[in-house]
């Protein structure tokens, strides 16, 4: 057993509002720069759709994740070491911006010098690339934004494989709809690291956060079709590959990432978990694809249990992040509760990044009488969002597990509320769903009330202790490019590109 | 002796040579940020596939043939029992299949860089230029084997070999003997690869030094420790 320690994320979609909010802070924060106008760390997509890139999720298309062989080897689905070597000249897996969007801006200050015109002046769109004019936004990260574009295009969505008569989603009163906010999910067995030529990616030992050497990414461009999430992005700009950082500066100090902190559905969850490092393979490597699920579980170790406490005391992980991995969130909802489960486990890169899957109206049909109950629970078969989709995207397929989370949400609703409203403790409901009064309340605490200091249980990074403060005087805190320059020398020998100069061609101002 | 020759074929090759290994290991210790391939693929791919890999694989093989033409000894040749004369109409044949295929790849890959709005705006001056300077250097050599037709017993070819070695071997005034009496097209094309190798550690070319063998070698992931 090598014991590892990794900060995870649940995202309770249930509550998510789609506000986009994180995706903002995150692109104020990390991406509002030359070469990464397009890319977004953190979006927000409008489900059923394609998404951003366009059908990310189809990796028929991309060809990201891994694949276990015939032969039973996992492998990249890419292809071999060789065969991405081979493709170095040009990748042929690489989306074109076009498929997440061209980067624009417009024209605004045509509105304040417009003059006199028959017309209402209008400011259009001018692209960030080429600084030329552009007809029609095509595309974007938000372009499905409730339901937008027709259902001919969105039905090509991924999730909808195997749902029965998806047509009929078309139709208004059949429709459905679910948000969905999409990061890195730092992976335990990342595709990225795997694909990398340089061995510019790495995943840090002390949490888990996945990030890419700047100094050390020559641009060969395979991370970005290795990622089958598509959170890599090529900074065509620097010529190196960026993505979610999963804010480290500010995991280390203890503070949640930007996202979650700015959540304002209280969706998001911060903890620590503990798994075992030497079951990664095997685990990845699983057969059957509907069983990865719970071979992802089983990586997982209790942070109760001395004997693991012991062989992480021996692997040099710091009490503090124990006690964090007894309090995690994360742990609680993942494991304990089971209510949230991974992102397209079958992509085997083990995702750490967890959701809730989402309820979806019932409760007044039920009221109405038109839905079948099941017990005390109505049957999900009526939920408007169909289980197989929500599978598809969260199980590999398998409905059991949504199924599960989504009575345990529904049973603790149904307990608090003949609690609160009747007065009558509904002890029925909850064995119906094998749960006990005492962690239907801790559900209660951590999913409905959603308290900061219960959300986020992040322990401070060992480094506080393992540098000397005394060395760092006087040294840059987090920079960009090289070391403690800012990459903005007046003269550089070496063709480095002056940062900050768009190449927008300003509007000529006329009085 | 003429002072020309001596500058441009005696003396230019050792300024370059030091420039470009000098300047190459600097530009690796100093500015690892800007050490790159700077691919511009994502921008617009059309074609692309077609005219990158037609260059590269092109311009690989002919760095390769100009090893084995140039720097090889030709005593490796003669122990291969291959004659002078044999020895130019392979390098005139691989050099001018491989040149035909990074014409036709480069010629793509110029036609892009110049005339597509997205690649355009986001090269630099020296990307541009780079390009078109590898463009002018294969037009340039391919040029040479029209010019090498005129004399098929491969003494030039000697002489240009024994150019090489001498300079390899620190011996440039003996060196520039050989370049005395060649057609202008030759000097021309060995003046302007020269100057290549100058422009090299200042350009993306860097990416040539960072060829990721090490990737077949390596396990799948990387974690790294920092305590």
């Amino acid at each position: 057993m090598k014991v590892r320690a990794q900060i995870g994320m649940v995202l309770n979609l249930d509550k998510c509002i789609g506000c986009h909010t994180c995706s903002i802070t995150c692109k104020n924060v990390w991406t509002s720069r030359e070469g990464v106008e397009y890319a977004w760390f953190n979006n927000v997509e409008t489900k059923p759709g394609v998404g951003f890139p366009k059908e990310w999720e189809n990796q028929d298309v991309w060809n990201g994740g891994w694949e276990r062989t015939k032969k039973g080897k996992l492998q990249l689905k890419m292809g071999g070491k060789l065969r991405i070597l081979a493709n170095i000249f040009a990748n042929p897996d690489l989306p074109q911006i076009d498929d997440y969007y061209e980067p624009f801006d417009f024209d605004y200050q045509h509105l304040h010098t417009a003059g006199d015109t028959k017309h209402q002046p209008v400011a259009r769109p001018r692209s960030l690339i080429s600084g030329k004019r552009m007809e029609k936004i095509e595309w974007g990260p938000n372009w499905e934004e409730i339901l937008g574009t027709e259902f001919a295009k969105r039905k090509k969505d991924k999730n909808f494989d195997e749902v029965v008569q998806k047509d009929i989603y078309g139709q208004f009163e059949k429709t459905f709809m679910m948000y969905l906010p999409r990061l890195c999910e730092h992976c335990l067995n990342p595709a990225c690291v795997a694909a990398c030529p340089s061995g510019a990616i790495y995943k840090r030992e002390e949490d888990g956060i996945v990030l890419i050497d700047q100094d050390k990414c020559r641009g060969w461009r395979m991370c970005v079709s290795g990622c089958p999430y598509k959170k890599i992005y090529y900074n065509w700009k620097t010529g190196k590959s960026e993505k979610c950082t999963f804010c480290y500066p500010r995991i280390e100090a203890g503070q949640p990432t930007t996202c979650s902190e700015t959540c304002v559905g209280r969706i998001r969850y911060l903890g620590v978990l503990l798994y075992d490092a030497d079951k990664i393979e095997a685990a990845a490597n699983t057969p059957n694809e509907k069983d990865l699920y719970q071979a992802q579980l089983d990586l997982f170790l209790d942070p109760f249990d001395p004997e693991v406490i012991a062989a992480a005391k021996a692997e040099g992980i710091p009490e503090n992040w124990l006690k964090a991995a007894q309090r995690s969130p994360v742990y609680m909802m993942a494991m304990e509760w089971k209510v949230a489960l991974p992102l397209h486990p079958e992509y085997r890169t083990l995702p750490m990044v967890w959701y809730v899957p989402p309820l979806s109206p019932i409760q007044t049909a039920v009221e109405a009488g038109h839905v079948g109950m099941n017990g005390e629970i109505p049957d999900l078969k009526s939920l408007r969002i169909p289980l197989r989709y929500l599978a598809n995207m969260l199980t590999a397929g398998d409905e059991a597990p949504v199924v599960r989370a989504l009575e345990r949400m529904i049973a603790m609703r149904a307990y608090k509320r003949s609690q609160n409203v009747d007065g009558v403790e509904d002890f029925e409901v909850l064995k119906q769903v094998g749960l006990t009064p005492n962690q239907v309340e801790e559900m209660y605490r951590y999913m409905a009330l959603a308290n900061f200091e219960d959300r986020f249980v992040i322990p401070t990074s060992a480094r506080a202790y393992a540098e000397n403060a005394y060395d760092l005087k006087g040294d840059c805190g987090f920079s960009f490019g090289n070391g403690c320059g800012n990459g903005e020398s007046g003269l550089n020998l070496f063709g480095g590109d002056k940062k900050g100069v768009r190449k927008v061609i300003p509007v000529v101002m006329k009085d | 002796m003429n002072f020309t020759d001596m500058l441009l074929f005696g003396i230019y090759p050792y300024i370059a040579s030091v420039i470009f290994f000098v300047g190459s290991a600097l530009r690796y210790d100093r500015e690892q940020f800007t050490w790159k391939a700077q691919s511009s693929q994502i921008l617009d791919k059309t074609y692309f596939r077609t005219a990158s890999v037609l260059f590269h694989v092109g311009i690989i093989m002919i760095f390769f043939g100009h090893f084995a033409g140039l720097v090889m000894p030709y005593e490796v040749w003669s122990f291969l029992g291959i004659t002078l004369a044999q020895k130019q109409i392979i390098a005139m044949g691989v050099g001018g299949f491989f040149g035909a295929l990074c014409f036709v790849g480069l010629t793509m890959l110029v036609w892009r860089r110049l005339f597509n709005p997205r690649v355009r705006a986001s090269s630099s001056v020296m990307d541009t230029l780079i390009l078109l300077l590898i463009y002018w250097q294969l037009i340039l050599g391919i040029l040479t084997i029209f010019v090498s037709t005129g004399h098929m017993d491969g003494y030039v070819m000697q002489d240009l070999m024994s150019w090489s070695r001498y300079l390899l071997t620190f011996r440039p005034a003996d060196a520039i003997e050989f370049m005395a009496d060649i057609h202008w097209i030759y000097k021309a094309h060995v003046f302007w690869g020269i100057t290549l190798f100058v422009l090299f550690p200042f350009s993306r070319l860097v990416h040539i030094w960072s060829v990721p063998v090490k990737f077949l070698g390596r396990s799948q992931q990387i974690v790294r420790r920092r305590f």
